[in-house]
């Protein structure tokens, strides 16, 4: 986020597409209804009817996929009505002329062709958007997640620049990050092109100051991303992995391919602290601590550095994480992993990573400090890029709209698409018991003409089916999805979703187009249901 | 800023701060069972009573703003007289089985009955009397405890912002309740508990903590391991264990909120799922091992195919669930040991 979570509540406009808030970041979904309850406005784009649609001044429910399409309606009104900030473009931004050029051709008539959203309220929505400078904007995977994810985010970027919404408080950029961690590990360099602080592999400076800092000579090339390392395992190319705290069975798209690349491997560790998809397939399996058996650092959506305190001993033999990692990398010959505690790891962090330089584990116990911090007099950085961005000026880039990678057909009629909801997060906290009993299964949402057009009822047994697998699914009958549309989770085993997914990728980041699949949905014999219940 | 006297004691307060705060701030504790900070005023509860000099009625201190040359008392004799005959209302009309209530310890009611002296009820006749709704997993909601302070209506409707509960009823019979009257349950709640934090008795119950004193807990703070938002909450341990979690007013992102996930959680770490020992897969199967074994059997086939094939022909992911510590560590090990940058975790998945 380019923004501070503190900041939420007194946006004067939120800008919320793809993002069900109340469900997959409760809190900021909290102070988001907060907002609203202040009488701040909010604009919420997205297919479903969510509880921000709910509370939504706008609500405009696009057809999946059509996100770009949309922005660029939007900046073609706010640029022929004079709504941009012409100031900020001047001084701030380069690139602006090309983005003229391409929205240009977005009429808002064309638009509502392509959205399905109304040209009033497109109207509508470019005029709120601007009508104040207190407007952030808010995403996250329904932007993201799909063929043309990076495209989509590079044009909320162009929308915040065109109407200078970037480099203030209660405004910016927000997307909110889907893991505990996830900021965290991207900041780690646990990515294949970047060093600690993004830093980058093939930078001859960068690779100089690590070599010489861990004294051995380092590979200059990029490494594979998730889905090149599943691709070149099934070829045979890739012959071991190391898989630490993830479960890409279940949570990869198309996960028959999964299983089939994993299966292909010589050799395959697991890292967990439970048995899952990914570690029955393993020859080893390590037992490591969860997070209230370790001390640590969390790295949170709006970049905040806090501590994580172990508060009791982990079960049987399992051992630290970091610990395991360092036992192997000395056994296979390797120098500098003689770490005696957390805190020494993290002051190698400091040492490394410039963003995170100013922190100690003392100046963060109490609030944690949000990044850049990068002297130890450095109060954090609650929101970004005021005054100057550090690539200079902003770059524009134009995006032109692109389908999703696969539309519904005649054969596979509804689109699915997946996400989280708010009684379990990913595939862990189907272990505990408490969650688990609230929510047992799966109830995938179907809209009430499709249940009555299919003779379904509520939570009757389905089978779901896309090109690439077929799975068995209880529905819930609502209207929070169109007709013709369909939403599960991938919280289930039992369900387990991303067998019917798409891998078709963004070609920048190979992030798989979770939010769009064709799928058909078939009635089942009793038989077949009461065996799956 | 604004001066004024409380019990004699000079103070300064900012203009706009109510009389309760600023007593407060000054370490002058007057009691409330329905205000809170973060909340709208009620001045239902008439607990805080103060006397003001030149005012011949008593007034709500949390609802009454400081004034320049104010002079308040906060303990006289008038002031402590109509606060035991308020608790002496409250307690005639309450359950008395707080030897075995779990709220006992950390109870608003029974810490101001200690206070001032309240034994017993002295008003005998009919009292409240409600079955006890205990329908859904993680709460359980005891009407016959609730004193209308309306904390949890007000923090449903202004922190939560989901309005599942509010008053009904008159008089006698009034009472905090859903629509309809009907159980809490995910369908009319959202279930994340912040009503059980800011209930002042045992009428709101987290059902993960029964059982549990809360002398007996030892409180740890963390930073929550679900979502990206970086809410922390205080781990409960009681011989070794975690019982629960409790929310910590500290908290930099959420105060004193708590999801559902975030507060009802904790009883996976104790799971009998939990992996205990290095596993190894013999013959399709996997067989317990020693560490010794595993981990030489690990090093021995990943040297190998760095050795065989090249570092290349290892990949390694690392998760946005561990902490960075592991995570630096991780990417270090596929960098340093194995001479590949084919690390990557599910950012992108």
């Amino acid at each position: 986020m380019t923004n501070a979570i503190g900041e939420v509540e007194d946006n004067e406009v939120l800008f919320i597409i793809g993002s069900n808030a109340t469900e997959a970041h409760p809190i900021i979904g909290n102070k988001m209804k907060r907002a609203a309850r202040k009488g701040n406005k909010l604009i919420v784009i997205d297919p479903r009817r969510t509880e921000l649609a709910e509370m939504a001044t706008l609500w405009l429910p696009l057809k999946s996929g059509t996100d770009a399409a949309l922005v660029n309606g939007l900046m073609h009104i706010i640029v022929k009505e004079g709504w941009h900030d012409k100031e900020f473009i001047e001084e701030r931004c380069t690139g602006f002329e090309n983005v003229l050029e391409v929205i240009e051709e977005y009429t808002p008539a064309r638009v509502a062709e392509i959205t399905g959203i109304s040209e009033e309220i497109l109207y509508e929505t470019a005029k709120l958007y601007t009508s104040t400078k207190k407007a952030g904007i808010f995403y996250t995977l329904g932007i993201t997640e799909h063929t043309t994810g990076t495209a989509n985010v590079m044009n909320l970027a162009n929308l915040a620049m065109l109407t200078g919404h970037l480099g203030l408080e209660n405004a910016g950029i927000n997307p909110m990050r889907g893991q505990n961690n996830v900021q965290g590990a991207c900041d780690m360099g646990a990515l294949p092109n970047t060093y600690p602080g993004y830093q980058s592999v093939t930078n001859e400076k960068s690779q100089k100051f690590f070599e010489e800092f861990w004294g051995v000579k380092l590979n200059p090339n990029n490494g594979l991303r998730i889905p090149e390392m599943l691709d070149e395992a099934a070829a045979g190319n890739v012959k071991a992995m190391y898989v630490m705290g993830e479960d890409p069975v279940l949570t990869d798209p198309d996960a028959n391919h999964v299983k089939k690349a994993l299966s292909n491997l010589d050799f395959l560790v697991v890292q967990d602290i439970f048995l899952s998809e990914t570690a029955k397939l393993a020859d080893v399996v390590f037992p490591a601590t969860c997070y209230a058996e370790k001390d640590g650092t969390f790295t949170n959506t709006e970049r905040r550095v806090q501590r994580v305190r172990k508060a009791v001993e982990g079960p049987g033999e399992c051992r630290l994480d970091w610990s395991i990692l360092a036992e192997v990398a000395k056994r296979v010959g390797a120098k500098g992993f003689d770490y005696r505690n957390s805190e020494e790891i993290f002051e190698e962090i400091r040492a490394t990573t410039p963003s995170y330089r100013g922190m100690t584990y003392k100046r963060i116990d109490q609030k944690g400090l949000q990044w850049p911090c990068p002297t130890e007099e450095h109060p954090g950085t609650p929101y970004l890029h005021k005054g100057v961005f550090p690539r200079g000026k902003g770059l524009m880039v134009p995006v032109e709209y692109e389908e999703p990678a696969e539309l519904v057909c005649e054969d596979y009629p509804i689109l699915l698409s997946t996400g989280r909801m708010l009684h379990h997060y990913n595939i862990g906290t189907r272990y505990s018991k408490k969650l688990d009993s609230i929510r047992p299964h799966e109830l995938a949402e179907i809209n009430p003409v499709d249940a009555q057009k299919m003779g379904i009822s509520e939570e009757e047994v389905v089978r779901v089916s896309s090109r690439r697998g077929s799975i068995l699914t209880r529905v819930t009958i609502t209207e929070k999805v169109k007709p013709g549309m369909m939403f599960m989770t991938f919280h289930y085993k039992e369900s387990p979703v991303n067998e019917l997914t798409n891998s078709a990728f963004d070609p920048v980041t190979k992030t798989a187009e979770y939010k769009i699949s064709a799928v058909k949905v078939e009635k089942v014999g009793a038989e077949e249901a009461a065996a799956f219940m | 800023m604004v001066k004024l006297i409380i019990n004699g004691k000079e103070i300064e307060a900012k203009e706009g701060t109510f009389i309760l705060e600023a007593a407060r701030e000054n370490g002058i504790d007057i009691p409330t069972l329905c205000y809170d900070k973060e909340l709208t005023n009620f001045g239902g509860c008439r607990l805080c009573v103060v006397e003001v000099e030149g005012s011949n009625k008593l007034i709500t201190s949390c609802s009454s703003l400081v004034k320049e040359g104010m002079v308040v008392h906060t303990e006289t004799p008038k002031v402590v007289k109509i606060r035991k005959d308020i608790l002496d209302l409250l307690y005639s009309n309450h359950p008395k089985d707080c030897l075995t209530c779990e709220k006992s310890g950390e109870c608003g009611l029974q810490d101001l009955c200690y206070r001032y002296g309240i034994k017993d009820g002295s008003y005998k006749g009919e009292v409240k009397k409600y079955a006890i709704d205990s329908i859904n997993p993680v709460m359980e909601r005891d009407q016959s405890k609730c004193i209308l302070c309306g904390k949890c209506v007000r923090v449903c409707a202004e922190i939560q912002v989901t309005n599942t509960i509010d008053f009904t009823d008159r008089g006698f019979n009034s009472k905090v309740t859903t629509e309809f009257d009907n159980p809490i349950d995910r369908h009319n709640c959202r279930m994340c508990g912040q009503c059980i934090t800011a209930c002042p008795t045992g009428a709101l119950i987290n059902k993960q903590l029964k059982g549990i004193r809360p002398w007996e807990v030892k409180k740890v703070r963390t930073t929550c391991p679900f979502c990206g938002t970086g809410c922390n909450f205080d781990l409960n341990v009681k011989n070794g264990k975690v019982v629960g979690v409790t929310p910590n007013p500290d908290s930099p992102v959420n105060g004193k909120s708590l999801c559902v996930k975030g507060r009802y959680h904790s009883d996976f770490i104790n799971s009998e799922d939990r992996l205990i020992k290095p596993l190894i897969k013999k013959n399709g199967e996997f067989v317990e091992a020693s560490w010794e074994e595993a981990l030489t059997l690990v090093a021995d086939k990943l040297k190998h195919t760095r050795d065989t094939y090249g570092g290349d022909a290892i990949t390694g992911l690392s998760s946005a669930r561990c902490v960075n510590e592991d995570n630096f560590v991780f990417q270090k090990m596929m960098r340093v040991a194995f001479g590949t940058n084919n690390v990557d975790h599910c950012a992108r998945t």
